[in-house]
């Protein structure tokens, strides 16, 4: 997706194929795909504060918290149309960004993975503090409804799938134009070398608090998709669970790639389903039914990782290298390499040896 | 490994995973086995959900995650009463089938398993969603997509609004309902005494202490001490409890944190008496807890000890008054049904509030349809194990109004007076019950 | 009386602190070794710990059941390095972090289903009644004292093993410079496997202090690891003294937070003191309190 109008045929094929699902599968299946462009637009910006910049974040759930509450409360008390209300959250999930950034700038690997896992357990129990504000353990209620020219059985589902689907190409196409610009490039200089960043010009704190700025708007604008999709906000959704499946979906669907994106929020709206259904219709004691779905997810989890290391779709695209030949053509979409999520300037020796170990 | 040889390794587990995906979406996964039936020609599939063989109804539960110790014993525990019930009979022949799904205590998840059971799983009604915030999550989309969404496993009066969500109705007592009744029995017999508050910072514990302030005068009150669940640590609480002088501590606390009262209490020598939501004072589990503690905290032998003299309210039988017949009655569901689970408060609660479905779906008819069962529970059910009556009316989708107060003395809460019914308001009457508690029919079963 | 008041929340702080202490120090002692986070960290101490309750429960003997957990500790932490942590060194560091996920869900998913889900009552050591200082009784008591004491005991003993032994100067040596260890003819697999394992007894150590205040159940251990994560960072991940410092402030500091700003605020707002202190501390030393030597950036 090298170029703007491949990207805008890209979303626009997807476009297409989202509508054409979203008519033809049952309504359970539109709000999966609504919660899988939720997800995507989350996982694709945490992809690229990761994956590009180098800089590890577990704190991503707040940033989305910080959008789904801010929408909440626009809804509820001003009652803006909904593209107004995204600006918004998007807009005040971005300056959230920006602080962090700021005072990440610093910190390097696990010490900045450290502070955002500390940041994603912290900033809901905000909610708690001023339960008259932000509704306390019970949340606030979102009401959104499909707009009346589309009919009153319009199914509130597609309408949801549709929205949250437009919001997630449109973060697509955007997020594809930074990564191959010249802010993306500065992005990679600085995760792979800050030094010979530096020494280049690149202003490498600025380029590292851009990368969470952005990062974080597209967390934001996540939030609040999830607030119209599950219709309620509360402090019980924010979890730092919420952070780590980002994360995890990231580095599962291959990191820095957004195509990965996509494999990474497929597995967490999905593997959890499916199993569900396997084990509840065998038989099993409830304690012991509930429980596989987790032992599985942890499974497919170490299973994924030690068989494609560079995630989904870096396994993708050596099978696709495999059967083709590597040309020019399978170069477009070739994942990053990998990323140097290293410790501090002064770390010890003794990493050295993996730092070796990788390509 | 060679690189070739890898990458077939790869080839091959991507091709698995994606065939896996590929069946998983494409299976169809209602589960109730409805094979073609030679039963009464009277059955009919009269509602989503209904066949003539089985009526399918959904939950969502945490039953894994820091919330499920404890509330997981609630589902198994109704699934035991109907698997009880479907083999002597069913509803007019009809099995119940009860597919819960779990949702961690995450409201996301909660609206996504209940979106599957109702638009994927075609459930007939939502029984016995657990949870304020979770369940808030969902209750608008129930309602728009006129789902009976029946006894909700909450306290919170949330339920209780007939116009905006005529499909909810709730069916424990409620927590401002509690407190009241606590709070008058306080109120009368501890004349004069320091009193403090111990509550949990959320609908729970807000909504008692919003109950027990309407009847315990604010000059009694020398302390409100929260806690949050996520914080184990409550020695700070404990401590300021003792600094107050406090004769009497009440606490809206789960059994978790009324141990860890009892616990720190301990510990710090402070020695007051206690009054517990029925929520966090059940005996048997409170035991559990504390039985490792038993014998440092000075009692003898068994954690029992340590809950001796605990004031509750409770609007079910204790779990452990072996004379009542209703006890009996689940003693025997479980014993066959959910062999392994201690009879404490929540499974008790489980086989309880299955029970007032079963009610409440005779009532419904022999054929009903969705509207049916909304409307047989608004004209009104009998109590069953409940205390007191129900408030279910048109204009009232509350549960249980009333409980009795209950001294527990060696794992059993022994009735104090007589049943005290009440409503929500402020100022609102608590007036003794009339009549005792009707015991089960022999079979165990609601008659039509 | 607030002397009495302070001293009771110093020594309730020093107490939940060794355990995020033993914690910190347990994921210090991966990261040298391995430059692994380990996410499992708590999930391994919860199953080690499930393996002592139901031993003591068997046996009637807590001290049986200790000793046990701390052997199960060494046997789960050299078995999950081998299998899942090994075939990730040498690939993008992320990887790992994603696998020790895994296995944190993983270890969860397996004691509901082994263990169960429901509470379990944890014994204390001790007598859980307050020591008394004349008639008023202090909010310590011998258990919380025996915490202390043990993970101290614990960690003096590893760190003379470390100087001492010939065994602790090959993990120092492969902790320094892997390369060099090797060639010198240190098997460098085997000290990462000690490692883990130490890892390991020292996580079971803070499960079984921890658990009679938490009591158990499969997700028991989330909250222990996150703020002994916290006070790893704290200390600096390179320093196991910086653990035992960052553990001891951290306990201390949201006891105080905890006692002085009343305990309902400070229940509901620990998560987001713990957070102002690991801020403040990063702003003035990005690696920790106790980071090697800072080198001059260009």
């Amino acid at each position: 997706m090298r170029t703007l109008p491949r990207r805008l045929g890209v979303a626009i094929v997807l476009a297409a194929i989202v509508v054409f699902l979203s008519i033809k599968l049952n309504a359970f299946r539109d709000y999966q795909i609504a919660e899988v462009a939720v997800y995507f637009t989350a996982v694709a910006g945490l992809t690229v504060l990761t994956g590009l910049s180098g800089q590890i974040s577990l704190g991503n759930g707040a940033f989305m918290a910080i959008g789904a509450y801010t929408t909440a409360l626009l809804l509820l008390h001003l009652s803006w149309p909904f593209i107004a209300v995204l600006v918004v959250a998007a807009a005040a999930t971005a300056v959230a960004g920006g602080v962090v950034g700021i005072a990440a700038a610093r910190l390097r690997g696990p010490y900045l993975a450290g502070a955002t896992l500390m940041l994603g357990v912290a900033l809901p129990s905000i909610a708690y503090a001023w339960p008259g504000v932000f509704g306390g353990d019970q949340g606030l209620n979102v009401v959104f409804t499909a707009p009346g020219f589309l009919g009153a059985n319009f199914p509130l589902t597609r309408w949801q799938a549709w929205v949250s689907a437009a919001v997630a190409l449109v973060t697509l196409v955007l997020l594809g134009n930074l990564v191959h610009s010249r802010i993306g490039r500065n992005w990679r200089a600085v995760r792979d070398d800050e030094v010979a960043a530096a020494l280049d010009g690149i202003n490498v704190a600025a380029a590292r608090g851009r990368a969470f700025v952005v990062s974080a708007t597209c967390a934001g604008l996540a939030g609040a998709l999830l607030a119209i999709v599950t219709a309620l906000v509360a402090p019980g959704a924010y979890t730092i669970t919420l952070s780590i499946a980002l994360l995890t979906g990231a580095v599962i669907g291959g990191l820095g790639s957004l195509a990965g994106a996509l494999w990474g929020s497929l597995i967490i709206v999905l593997v959890p389903t499916y199993v569900t259904d396997v084990s509840t219709s065998h038989g099993l004691s409830s304690t012991v039914g509930a429980n596989i779905p987790i032992v599985a997810y942890g499974v497919v989890l170490i299973l994924v990782m030690l068989v494609f290391p560079q995630g989904i779709q870096g396994g993708l695209q050596r099978i696709v290298i495999a059967f083709f030949g590597p040309n020019q053509k399978s170069r477009t979409w070739r994942i990053a390499p990998t990323p140097h999520v290293t410790p501090s300037a002064d770390e010890t020796p003794a990493s050295q040896h993996e730092k070796e170990g990788t390509s | 490994m060679k690189r070739s040889q890898r990458l077939r390794w790869q080839a091959t587990a991507l091709m698995t995973v994606t065939t896996l995906a590929v069946t998983a979406c494409s299976s169809s996964s209602s589960s109730s086995a409805s094979s073609p039936s030679s039963s009464s020609a009277a059955l009919t599939a009269s509602a989503p959900g209904i066949t003539a063989t089985t009526i399918t109804i959904g939950s969502h539960q945490p039953l894994t995650g820091p919330a499920a110790p404890g509330y997981s014993e609630i589902a198994p525990a109704s699934t035991a009463y109907f698997d009880y019930v479907n083999a002597n009979g069913g509803i007019y022949g009809r099995k119940i089938v009860y597919k819960y799904l779990d949702d961690a205590y995450n409201p996301t998840i909660t609206a996504s398993v209940v979106h599957q059971l109702v638009l994927q799983n075609n459930i007939y009604a939502l029984f016995d969603g657990l949870g304020t915030p979770t369940h808030l999550a969902v209750v608008s989309f129930l309602n728009s997509q006129k789902i009976p969404d029946v006894f909700v496993a909450s306290g919170c009066e949330c339920w209780n609004q007939p116009t905006t969500y005529p499909e909810t109705f709730g069916w424990q007592i409620d927590y401002v309902r509690e407190g009241k009744i606590l709070g008058q029995y306080i109120a009368q017999h501890f004349k004069g005494k320091k009193i403090a508050y111990f509550y949990q910072d959320d609908d729970f514990g807000m909504n008692g202490i919003k109950g027990l302030s309407d009847e315990i005068p604010a000059s009694m009150v020398v302390t409100k001490q929260s806690y949050a669940p996520t914080n184990v640590n409550i020695g700070p609480q404990v401590a300021a409890l003792r600094a107050s002088g406090a004769q009497l501590v009440v606490s809206f606390s789960v059994p978790a944190f009324t141990a860890l009262l009892k616990l720190y209490s301990l510990k710090l020598g402070f020695n007051p008496t206690f009054a517990v939501s029925n929520v966090g004072s059940d005996p048997t589990t409170l035991a559990g807890l504390l039985e490792t503690f038993a014998k440092q905290g000075g009692a003898t032998v068994n954690g029992s000890q340590l809950t001796n003299g605990i004031i509750t309210d409770l609007y079910l039988p204790s779990t452990a008054d072996t004379s009542n017949s209703w006890i009996k009655l689940f003693t025997k569901v479980r014993n066959q049904y959910d062999a392994k689970a201690p009879l404490d408060y929540n499974v008790m609660y489980g086989m309880a509030v299955a029970y007032t479905f079963v009610q409440a779906m005779f009532k419904a008819g022999r054929n009903p349809t969705r509207a049916d069962l909304v409307s047989a529970i608004q004209g009104g059910l009998p109590q069953g194990p409940m205390v007191a009556p129900f408030a279910y009316s048109s204009d009232s989708h509350a549960g249980a109004t009333g409980a009795y107060i209950a001294i527990t003395q060696n794992g059993v809460g022994v009735q104090q007076g007589p049943v005290l019914a009440t409503d929500t308001s402020a100022t609102g009457p608590i007036t003794p019950v009339t009549g005792t508690q009707p015991p089960p029919p022999a079979s165990g079963i609601p008659s039509p | 009386m607030p002397v009495v008041e302070f001293l009771q929340l110093t020594l309730s702080g020093i107490s939940f602190g060794m355990v995020y202490a033993a914690i910190a120090l347990s994921l210090v002692l991966i990261w040298r070794g391995t430059r692994v986070l380990n996410f499992a960290q708590g999930g391994m101490a919860m199953l080690t710990t499930f393996v002592a309750i139901e031993v003591i429960y068997h046996t009637h003997s807590y001290w049986t059941g200790f000793f046990v957990a701390l052997a199960a500790g060494l046997a789960l932490g050299a078995i999950c390095e081998l299998t899942v942590v090994r075939p990730t060194i040498g690939k993008p560091p992320l990887n790992a972090v994603i696998v020790t996920i895994g296995l944190l869900i993983l270890l969860e998913g397996l004691a509901g289903i082994f263990f169960g889900g429901q509470f379990r009552s944890f014994p204390a050591a001790f007598s859980i009644t307050g020591l008394k200082v004349g008639r008023t009784s202090l909010g310590v008591s011998r258990s919380d004292v025996f915490v202390v004491a043990a993970v101290l005991v614990t960690t003096l003993v590893l760190a003379v093993a470390f100087k001492y032994t010939s065994a602790g100067l090959r993990m120092r040596a492969t902790a320094f410079n892997a390369k060099i260890a090797q060639l010198s003819g240190i098997r460098v697999a085997r000290v990462l496997t000690v490692g883990w394992a130490l890892a390991g007894l020292l996580g079971a150590l803070a499960g079984v202090l921890v658990s009679p205040s938490t009591f158990l159940y499969p997700n028991s251990m989330d909250v222990i690891f996150v703020y002994g994560f916290t006070a790893a960072v704290i200390g600096g991940l390179d320093s196991p003294a910086g653990a035992v410092v960052g553990g001891l402030l951290l306990g201390i500091a949201l006891s105080y937070a905890s006692g002085y700003l009343g305990g309902s605020v400070g229940s509901e707002l620990t998560s987001l003191i713990a957070f102002g202190i690991l801020v403040a501390v990063l702003m003035i030393r990005p690696d920790g309190l106790f980071a090697g030597a800072q080198m001059r950036r260009v």
